[in-house]
Formats: C-alpha cells, structure tokens, sequence
C-alpha cells in the first residue's frame, strides 16, 4: 500500500478475530471501508461447531456486529459456487490424484485474490483487506511480502502464489503484530469477536474429518502397498487419497519391517493405486521441482540463487539454491528434507532481517532424493 | 437518501404514530374486567370494527396476530389441521409456488411433519396464477383437497392474481381460500367478504402501521385449529395478551391506506411509470418482470402500483445493490436470505427465468413517502451503476455458470409435481 493515501477498501471479514482487526486498522488509517462477509458453503449451518469453520450464519452474524461497531457498510457475498468449483473440487481430484493440496493456497489464489479482488477492482474498490499475518511494503511500486512479525502464526506461505499485481491491491493490516497483541486491540475496541477461539483445520470439513470427506467425494479406488526396496505386496488400500507422501501412520500395514524401523510413504501412483512404502532414509529429499512459478515481489531468479524453502504451511523450511526457467523452478536443498508432498506450494525466501522476503513460489511437481 | 424499499418496510404513518403513542403509557389488560381493562377492551374492539369495516369484513372475523408470517403460519397449519380432522382423506394442499416463504415453509412443514402432500400451482410468465390452473388441480381429486393458498399480490414482481376467480372455483368445491394480501392491502381494492377468500392475511409494518401486529381475517364459518393456546383471547384461534397500543396504531394505518388509496395508487403508478421510462431510457436492455405496465392485449394481469422489478443482465443483484446504497439509494435484491446471502428468486424461477437472471435482478418499491426526486435520483445513477455492476459481474462471469435449473427454494424440489398452465 502506498503509504497515506486514502484508498476505498473492501475488508474481507471471516467472523474471526484477525479479519475484525484487520478491517478496524484500515478504518483507522483513514480508508473508505466496506465489510464483506463471503459465504462460501452453500448450505451454512446456524451455529459455529467446535473452533472450524468461519462459514456459519453466527459467523456473518459476528462480522456483522463488528462492522456496525466500526460504522462501516457491511454486505454478504455469495461465493459458494465457486468455492465449491475452484477450492473443494480442486481439492478432491489433487487427492485422488495423489497429490497433498493445501486449499488455502488455492483459496487465496483463486477466491480471495482473484474473484473477489476482481469484483472489488471492477465495483470500484482500490483494494481488498484481509487479516492475514504476512507483511506487505511497497518500494517505489514494487511489492516485497515479508513473513509476519509473528513467525508461529505467519501466513506468508499461503500468500505466496499471489501476482505483483493482485499484492498492489491487497492490504495486510496485521503483519507487523504478535497474534496476542490483535486479540488484546480486539478486547480493547470492544469487538464482540476477541475471545472467539481461532479457527483452523479445512473450513469446508467442519467435524475435522479430512478422509471421511475424500471417501465422500472419491469412493473406493482400492490398491496395494508395497515395499520400495522388494516391490513386495505388504498391504491393500482402499484408494490413494488416504495418503501423503511422508506419511507414517496409518498405513494398515501388519507386518514389521525386517529390520524393526517404520515405514513411510514414498510415492503415490494414482492410476494403478500404488503406494510405495519405505523407511526414511528413503524419504529425504535434496531436489525438488515446482512448476507453475510465480515472482509476488518481482523478483525472478537470475542464475542459481541462495535462499531456504518452504515445502509446507508449518515447518519444513532448509537452506537450498534455486533456478527458475521458463516457469519452472528447481531446488537444490544442502541438507535432505523430509515429506515433500507433490500437490504443496514450494516458497523460496531470502532471510531478512526485517522479515523474510517471499522470492517465489511454486507448486511441487517432482523431488528426488 | 432515497428509501425505494416499501415492500419491506415502510415508514410508519402519522395516523398510526399517534394512535400507538396515545395508547402507550395507559394501563389496561383487555381481558381485565375492571374500568381500565374495559378502557383498554374498548380500544381493541373499536380497531377490530374499523379493521373489518376497511377491508370488507364482519368484525368478528378479524383475528389480531403478531404479524403477516404468523396469519400465514395460522391459516395455513390451521386449516391443514382442521380440515385434516374432519376428514383424513383431505391432505393435500394447493399452493403456488410464488408464495412468500411464510406460506412456503408451512406448507413444506405440513409436507415433512403432517403427511401433506404437497400440489405447487404453476404460474404463468408474469408470475400469475390463473383460475383454470387451480381447477384442473382440483378436479385431480377434489375429495382429497385440504386447501387452497394463492397470494393477492407478489411481494417480489408486484403481479396480481385474480382471487375473486380463484375463490369462485375454490367455492365450487367448497374447499377454503386463503390468500396472503400482505402487499396488497392500502394498494388494492380488498374487500373480504366480496373477493370469497375464506382467510386473509394483513402485515401492519408493510401498511404504515407497526412492527410485530398484523391480521388474519377468518370467515366466520371457517374452522381453523390454533397454533398458539392459552387464553384463546382471539375467538379461541390464537391466544397471547392484546396488543392494545399496536392494535390501535393498525387500526389507524388501515384506516389511513384504504381511505387514501385511490389518489395513492394513481401517484405511485405515475412514479413506478417514470421510473420504468427512465431507466430503460438509460439502460436499453433492462427487463421489466411481472406484469407490463400498459397491458396491450388486455390479457396480461395488473401490478403493483409502487412495485418495479428489473433484471439487469450481465450484472448480479447484489453488486447493484452495493453500488446504489453507496449512493444513498436503498433497494432490495428481492429474494429470500439466510446469513444475508442471496438465493436466487424463486419467483423469477417459476416464472421461468434462467438463475443467472434471476440473480441480476433488483425490486424497487415506492410507498407513501416517495417523490420524483426519489425517480429521478435512481435515474441519474442507474447507468454508472449498471456499468460498473456488469463488469464487476464479468469478473465473476464463472461464479454464475452451469447452475441453471437448480432451485435454491424447497418448492423446487417438486417441479415435476407442478401443475402448468395451460397454452
């Protein structure tokens, strides 16, 4: 965001803590705020169950209730139809074809920076606000989206996949603050949302259920289990969906492995549903492929670069080179990570002292050992 | 600001404020038998009698309610009941599939919980429901008929149905007629007695009057079973204290719209006429819904005089909405919400529109507050809006693919039970 200038915003607000404040900052710095609320479940139940979910009518009840305590417009758009087509169905087939898809990726990528920023573009609006934990600057135009100031709570991952162009119209109110330091403003400005427990796991999953939905949608896809090493049959399966790759529980196998150590999945071959199993010193990887890259803070890769990647939304960072050419970009990790899942966003970083600067991002194809 | 949303609400007429603010702080229970429940007794009944003398009907046959969704709720659950008890065999219900969702949700309440079956009333492209159709439903078997439910006008695209003739057909058959005249009352000429409807529901916010008291008018020799008991303070239909105050304030709201109705009427269809010229002047292709307003062919039914209810296409209702409210101009999208999200009508649908029209569409409804400079400041804007909303709409032209067909109202669930009208 340039910084002083009285922009029209469109704050996205979820019914959680962190979007309230979000929103109540940019009505702060002096921007023309309107609330919206997106209902992306076509059926939204009455009342919030457990801590999941951000979709339920008492949710858009709180967003509500926040946005009148701010003296903004408040409005309920429906985005149901195209959650269910860009995020869940995505997710579904990436599953079926043994792939890990992260939704919320896909839900920034698709939904939030695309859809709506798009239709807040075209209604008029200079940006969209949300209550991610990632920070945004500007130097002379060009964006430079910074891990958050909170490093258990940045979000900069799940941001990553987007455009120069969808950050210049995006705004991160949060990204400089410790998530305690948000509920306390929330507690302060009296906001009905500043005790509400964070949300987490897939909002479209409510009971947290993450196979009894994929079941759901793909049904059985049966296959078998083998050894990485003897190529022998240790188990049957009931579809690959159920699997990612460095996963070590619940495999269903019986037998231990010959010399007692666990086993992990390796790989996944959805059409003939083979999951090959192994133990982990086959599951470190020092190369991975990503392709479909993009450069959030313009700054394409020229020859080998050093930075640490990020394979998952927690954890799963290591020092690494990179190369990117023709959309495709290539890692060369220092030291072996393990459970790089094809399906999951790869994030280079350059370490920052003010905050890790997203370099690029892109969705991972392939990894060797 | 220009408040264009009276089919929602609409302001509280003078008459009304003063009957409610006169009637407030006195005492009076109007059950009491002492002086100030006599006092208070003498309000309600005196209301009651200018009620009926309003709208055509005996006083007796005024049954005060908490509003339009509970004269609803009361005259369709409680003929279903009474005509149930008096004969097993009767357990289907007639209703159109236009109806307001307080018809609507009963009926597919009784369906769920009551073992109703359940014969949706097709209507034509204007939205209307024509006498023939509800006779061929009839005829299907008359023996197993419970009722009959056909709204007076459209809340929505502001068509009005022949009720007279519906009722004749119903009387035929001696089978019950209630009909939902919430927007219709202090807009039309309703006479209750005259029109043959066996039941009439009246809101008294949608009227002038206030929030939270509306009416069933019940015929006489009608039986309804009460969904409310205790004590049976209204003709043992519906109990609950009196609402002396608000029944005093609509007394006043429907004395004030049928007395003025006439010269009301004629200046609402001369703003709802200019508003229709001039945003079709501005915005070419705009599609009016409902019923013309100068029917040529003298078939076409009557609309609403304060009702407007346009498609815009290529836009969605709710981007227009936002762009003219910016603008101090208030509308409606016209459709049914839960969590405030947009549905797309399910009248515009069994009227036979695609959803993504039905989505594009905005109702403006005048009242008794309205002016021409309330038309002429949706006629300056509605351009830049609509352009603005059509790209806006381009944007998220995918959002509003590939969903033709599919209902968002639980009456669309038995489309293939429909009766259709007759070419």
């Amino acid at each position: 965001m340039t910084a002083g200038r009285r922009r029209t915003v469109l704050a996205a607000m979820s019914g959680g803590v962190d979007s309230a404040v979000a929103a109540a900052r940019a009505v702060d710095q002096g921007h023309e705020v309107v609330g919206v609320h997106l209902a992306l479940s076509a059926k939204p139940g009455t009342l919030r169950s457990g801590a999941r979910g951000c979709c339920t009518v008492e949710d858009a009840g709180d967003a509500r209730r926040v946005a009148d305590l701010l003296g903004i417009p408040f409005y309920v758009w429906d985005f149901s139809e195209r959650f269910a087509e860009d995020v869940i169905d995505t997710f579904v087939d990436e599953y079926a074809a043994g792939r890990t898809p992260n939704p919320c990726v896909t839900c920034n990528e698709k939904i939030k920076f695309a859809a709506l920023l798009d239709k807040a573009m075209a209604l008029g609006f200079d940006a969209v606000s949300t209550g991610h934990y990632a920070r945004l600057s500007f130097a002379d135009g060009v964006p430079e989206l910074r891990r958050s100031a909170d490093l258990d709570k940045d979000q900069s991952y799940v941001l990553a996949s987007l455009t120069p162009d969808q950050l210049r119209h995006s705004m991160f109110p949060l990204g400089d603050s410790h998530k305690s330091e948000v509920r306390a403003e929330a507690d302060r400005r009296g906001l009905v949302v500043a005790a509400k427990p964070d949300s987490h796991d897939i909002c479209f999953i409510p009971n947290g259920d993450t196979q009894a939905f994929l079941e759901s949608r793909i049904g059985a896809n049966p296959g078998t289990l083998v050894d990485d090493r003897t190529g022998g049959v240790l188990g049957e399966h009931s579809g690959v969906h159920q699997f990612t790759v460095g996963q070590r529980k619940g495999l269903g196998i019986e037998a231990p492995a010959p010399d007692g150590r666990p086993r992990y999945v390796l790989d996944i071959e959805p059409v003939s549903a083979t999951v090959t199993v192994g133990s982990a010193d086959r599951l470190g990887v020092t190369e991975i492929d990503a392709d479909g890259a993009v450069w959030p803070s313009e700054r394409e890769l020229d020859g080998p670069t050093e930075c640490v990647v990020q394979v998952r939304a927690h954890g799963g960072t290591a020092p690494a080179v990179a190369e990117s050419a023709a959309g495709r970009i290539r890692v060369r990790l220092d030291t072996q990570l393990h459970g790089v899942a094809p399906g999951q966003t790869l994030v280079l970083y350059q370490p920052d002292q003010h905050g890790d600067l997203v370099l690029g991002s892109g969705k991972i194809a392939d990894t060797r050992a | 600001m220009t408040y264009l949303d009276h089919a929602a609400t609409t302001p509280m007429v003078p008459e009304a404020v003063t009957a409610l603010t006169e009637a407030l702080p006195r005492v009076g229970n109007a059950s009491s038998l002492h002086s100030s429940g006599r006092r208070a007794r003498r309000v309600v009944e005196e209301s009651r009698e200018s009620i009926a003398e309003c709208l055509g009907a005996q006083p007796s046959e005024v049954v005060l309610t908490g509003g339009g969704t509970e004269s609803d709720n009361l005259a369709v659950k409680g003929f279903y009941w009474a005509r149930n008890a008096e004969d097993p065999a009767r357990v289907r219900v007639l209703a159109s599939g236009v109806e307001h969702h307080a018809v609507l949700d009963s009926v597919q309440w009784l369906a769920e919980h009551a073992g109703a079956e359940v014969t949706w009333l097709g209507v034509d492209a204007y939205g209307r429901v024509c006498p023939e159709t509800v006779r061929h439903a009839i005829e299907e078997n008359p023996d197993d008929v419970s009722f009959v439910t056909v709204m007076w006008a459209n809340n929505e695209v502001g068509t009005v149905n022949p009720i007279g003739e519906i009722a004749a057909v119903c009387a035929e058959f001696d089978i019950p007629l209630h009909t939902d005249a919430v927007q219709a009352v202090g807009e039309l000429d309703i006479d209750f007695a005259a029109s043959g409807a066996t039941a009439l529901t009246l809101s008294g916010h949608k009227i002038g009057g206030p929030f939270g008291i509306g009416a069933l008018l019940l015929a006489r020799d009608s039986s309804c079973v009460p969904l409310l008991h205790g004590g049976g303070q209204e003709r043992e239909v519906r109990s609950g204290t009196l609402d002396v105050p608000s029944a005093a304030a609509l007394a006043a709201a429907v004395h004030a719209g049928t007395s003025r109705r006439d010269e009301h009427a004629r200046e609402m269809r001369a703003l709802r006429d200019r508003l229709i010229a001039g945003v079709r002047e501005r915005v070419p292709d705009v599609v009016l819904n409902g019923a013309p307003v100068d029917p040529s062919d003298g078939t076409a039914p009557a609309r609403l005089p304060g009702n407007v209810h346009l498609t815009f296409p290529g836009c969605e209702g709710d981007s227009l909405l936002m762009l003219l409210d910016a603008r101090g101009i208030e509308c409606s999208t016209g459709s049914a919400c839960t969590a405030g999200v947009a549905q797309p009508s399910h009248v515009l649908l069994a009227m036979g529109a695609d959803s993504l029209s039905a989505r594009g569409s905005l109702r403006f409804s005048l009242g008794h507050t309205s002016t021409s400079a309330d038309v002429d400041a949706v006629v300056a804007e509605i351009a830049g809006v609509v352009q603005r909303a059509r790209r806006a709409g381009v944007a998220g032209a995918r959002t509003l693919e590939g969903d033709a067909g599919q209902g968002g109202a639980p009456v669309h669930r038995k489309r293939d039970e429909d009766v259709r009208v007759r070419t």
